[in-house]
């Protein structure tokens, strides 16, 4: 009983110092980081290159929120099927045939700074945007599909039918014959700057596992570079020497 | 013939040619009435109704939407000036009695409305937003 | 040798209309398939996210790399001077057109937005391979027509032997975009090797050679000009050595993937346990497609038969088109290596061979891209100078025309004696 009643006060004290620690330090930060975010009319630069890290040891296994929220932020609606639905971001659940040790992590685009998809590319419609961000220029994919099979990471999808007027989204124009991939919420990035949560990494949070990092690889203060320098990460096939902009803890 | 004979049968055949040329786009325009195009939320300023005069935007606005789309799209230039967003916000407007928004297939469209007159198709809207739509999923903390 | 004199197919009366008329039909059922594919969107063919390149591209590769491969027989006879093989270089370089333009068409109506086939020529990626191919084909046509004029103008005649040594580097450099389309890729065990691009130069001669043959057999046939055994005998014989060496390139291919220890999984399945794409292999690819045409070829009755000669051509290219689907599809139904050694599983099929079936569409705008090849060959024969009026032993080969006489007259001989 006593034990209980201490567990509860160490509980109370501790979420009253992190609020307090929050309230005093969250306007700084926030200030710090808003001021950081790009004008609208200015061109993204080399100087930011954004990525996430993401730790395997919070990601439960069995849970989609990040799936969810993806899908909801970028209006991804199920048509005929897995097949041949779109998917930009998925769970993979990873298991070791000789210890039975197992994991579970959201697999997206990668954003790698050497991406296949954009080397392949006919028109040049997969690109690497300067700060790191690895986008389809719809306007001008054709619909080959080789950066499809380029990619190692199967983070790309076709859309393989019609998408009709009521499941458009101004944030994210999405249409038949075209391939597409995670943004990395590009909307929100070239609104919030460093400031920017994309959306797999927000439900992921509001579910409280907070798993995700978002953050600009190149500031060394940045959140995601801290941790990265002092807990380090891995780059799934690091051995293609890809330099992935997402970096996964635990595995 | 005679070479004033043949210059005569040319000349007449000159303003047949010429009266005609005259007469059919009236003819044609008598046939068509004019596209209604629906009219837009607001004016750009207190002096211009557009973002650029109206005569320019009739004729250039594929210009403006398509150099601000590579700029959008590969550097993140993200002003509204001359983006479609911007067009389609301000341009599409719920129908008063329905309050609906109009279809792209139908001339209430303000893009359609002029297009579907020109006969010049586009694709944008296979992956645009043909009505405004409210972006509400900024992260809380981002918020302005 | 003789000269060679050439003529317009004129000799086929209402029959070349009706087998047009055919033809066109197959080219009017696969652009109707096209369309329905690009109206519904893909989701109506048997591809997938799993399986992006289907059966049309099937088709389209084996076309391409059959191309190039019949280009072959116009440079044996000019870079390697061959007298024999030069009645057959307009035909050749015919037929290397006609059956480009036919993989492309297919190629091109299966792509996501073929509306768009005007931004593939206004924009370019330098860095990809699929945009170098652009070049490639637009210039193995050009390159090829260029010979075929000055194979047919006597003004220009004189630049014959430039136009067909620069075609026949232009179409070995061509087949090696076409293998490294699939050899530059690092993501799937199945490809990421360079011996890909001699691989598809290998196996575009031995289709080249085999669709050659089925043409030269059907041109001469249905016209009653004259086609003698020592050509017959000579395109065989070419043709076995081409399986033999596309064999060799499917070996060395398999044997590497064999040695190193990671691509022991992709091997295991194409050559064990992968199904339909295992019997694919073995049975179309090896069995049917290369045993058995060069044991007909130089069976020694069998290979002097010319209903056997075309039966074996016809295995090399149902063979040609099992290998194209097993790299094709195979390479992809197989799962990506994410973490190799380990399990793994997701909602988008990770770690699980996937399924792909080949959708009556996908089939028809592939036949469709084969009846377009011939449709351009059958008109092109009809209005210009590409056949030879004869190619009889004494007009393509006068000497081994006369041995064979002698030949034959000296076993008749033997024969006599014995019997006597």
């Amino acid at each position: 009983m006593e034990k209980e009643a201490d567990t509860a006060r160490r509980r109370f004290l501790a979420r009253a110092t992190g609020a307090i620690a929050g309230m005093v330090v969250a306007p700084g930060v926030i200030l710090q980081q808003v001021a950081r975010a790009k004008p609208a009319d200015e061109p993204v630069t080399s100087a930011q290159r954004w990525g996430m890290l993401i730790d395997t040891n919070k990601c439960q296994k069995g849970c989609d929120a990040c799936v969810q929220g993806c899908v909801k932020e970028n209006n991804i609606r199920s048509h005929y099927g897995p097949a041949t639905d779109s998917q930009w971001i998925r769970k993979v659940e990873v298991r070791d045939r000789n210890s039975g040790h197992s994991f579970s992590l959201p697999m997206m685009c990668q954003h790698c700074a050497h991406p296949p998809c954009a080397d392949v590319c006919p028109t040049g419609a997969s690109f690497r945007r300067a700060d790191g961000i690895v986008l389809v220029d719809r306007h001008i994919c054709i619909g080959c599909r080789y950066c499809m099979m380029a990619c190692p990471y199967k983070a790309r999808s076709f859309v393989h039918e019609d998408i009709g007027p009521e499941e458009h989204v101004p944030w994210v124009p999405r249409g038949k014959g075209t391939v597409e991939a995670c943004t990395l919420c590009v909307q929100r990035v070239d609104r919030d700057g460093a400031n920017a949560v994309p959306a797999c990494a927000e439900a992921c949070a509001a579910d409280g596992h907070d798993a995700f990092v978002f953050g600009d690889l190149n500031d060394p203060n940045s959140r995601i570079s801290q941790e990265l320098a002092k807990h380090g990460a891995t780059e799934i096939r690091a051995d293609l020497g890809l330099d992935l902009g997402i970096r996964y803890r635990g595995i | 013939m005679t070479t004033t004979s043949i210059l005569s049968h040319a000349l007449r055949r000159w303003v047949w040619a010429g009266l005609l040329a005259l007469l059919v786009p009236g003819l044609a325009a008598a046939a068509t009435p004019l596209p209604k195009i629906p009219k837009p939320r607001a004016k750009f300023s207190a002096t211009q109704d557009c973002v650029q005069p109206i005569p320019e935007m009739r004729r250039n606005h594929m210009k403006y939407i398509l150099h601000h789309r590579d700029e959008t799209m590969h550097q993140g230039i993200r002003t509204t000036r001359y983006s479609l967003k911007a067009c389609i916000n301000c341009h599409v407007q719920k129908d008063p009695k329905t309050g609906e928004y109009p279809s792209i297939e139908t001339k209430d469209h303000f893009c359609n409305s002029c297009h579907s007159y020109a006969a010049v198709h586009i694709d944008c809207f296979q992956c645009h937003s043909t009505r405004p739509v409210e972006y509400k999923g900024y992260h809380p903390l981002a918020r302005r | 040798m003789k000269k060679v004199n050439y003529r317009e197919l004129v000799e086929i009366g209402r029959s070349y209309w009706g087998f047009l008329a055919i033809v066109g039909f197959f080219i009017l059922l696969g652009l109707g398939a096209a369309y329905y594919m690009e109206s519904n969107g893909h989701h109506v063919t048997g591809m997938s996210n799993q399986v992006v390149w289907g059966t049309p591209h099937v088709f389209a590769v084996f076309l391409i790399v059959a191309a190039s491969g019949i280009l072959n027989v116009a440079s044996i006879g000019s870079v390697f001077r061959k007298g024999p093989y030069k009645p057959l270089a307009r035909m050749s370089g015919l037929f290397a057109i006609a059956l480009l333009v036919g993989g492309l068409a297919v190629l091109v109506l299966d792509l996501g937005r073929p509306d768009r086939l005007i931004v593939a020529m206004t924009h370019y990626n330098f860095k990809s391979i699929f945009a170098w191919n652009i070049f490639l084909y637009t210039g193995f046509m050009v390159i090829v027509a260029i010979y075929l004029w000055t194979m047919m103008d006597p003004v220009v005649n004189r630049f014959k032997a430039y136009a067909g040594f620069f075609a026949f580097l232009w179409r070995l450099i061509l087949t090696t975009g076409t293998g490294l389309i699939f050899g530059f890729l690092i993501s799937r065990d199945a490809y990421g090797t360079a011996i890909m691009a001699p691989m598809f130069i290998a196996s575009s001669f031995s289709f080249g050679m085999a669709i050659f043959l089925l043409a030269l057999f059907a041109i001469m046939r249905s016209t009653g000009r004259p086609l003698g055994d020592v050509l017959v005998r000579r395109l065989k014989n070419v043709l076995g050595i081409f399986i033999g060496g596309a064999f060799y390139f499917v070996v060395a291919y398999h044997l590497m993937n064999l040695y190193a220890t990671s691509h022991h999984d992709v091997e295991r399945f194409i050559l064990l346990d992968g199904g339909v794409y295992t019997r694919i292999f073995w049975i179309g690819q090896i069995l049917l497609g290369t045993f058995v045409p060069l044991a007909m070829l130089y069976h020694p009755t069998l290979g002097r038969s010319r209903g056997a000669i075309a039966t074996a051509s016809v295995l090399v290219v149902l063979g040609g088109l099992a290998q194209m689907y097993v790299i094709i599809i195979g390479g992809q139904v197989f799962p990506i290596p994410l973490f190799r050694g380990m399990e793994v599983s997701s909602s988008f099929f990770d770690g699980v061979v996937a399924h792909y079936a080949p959708s009556l569409p996908e089939v028809l705008l592939g036949f469709s891209g084969m009846a377009l090849a011939v449709a351009l060959s059958v008109v092109a024969m009809r209005v210009l100078r590409f056949v030879p009026e004869s190619l009889a032993d004494e007009v393509v080969d006068p000497h081994a025309a006369a041995a064979v006489a002698a030949e034959t007259a000296g076993e008749e001989e033997t024969g006599a004696a014995e019997a006597a």
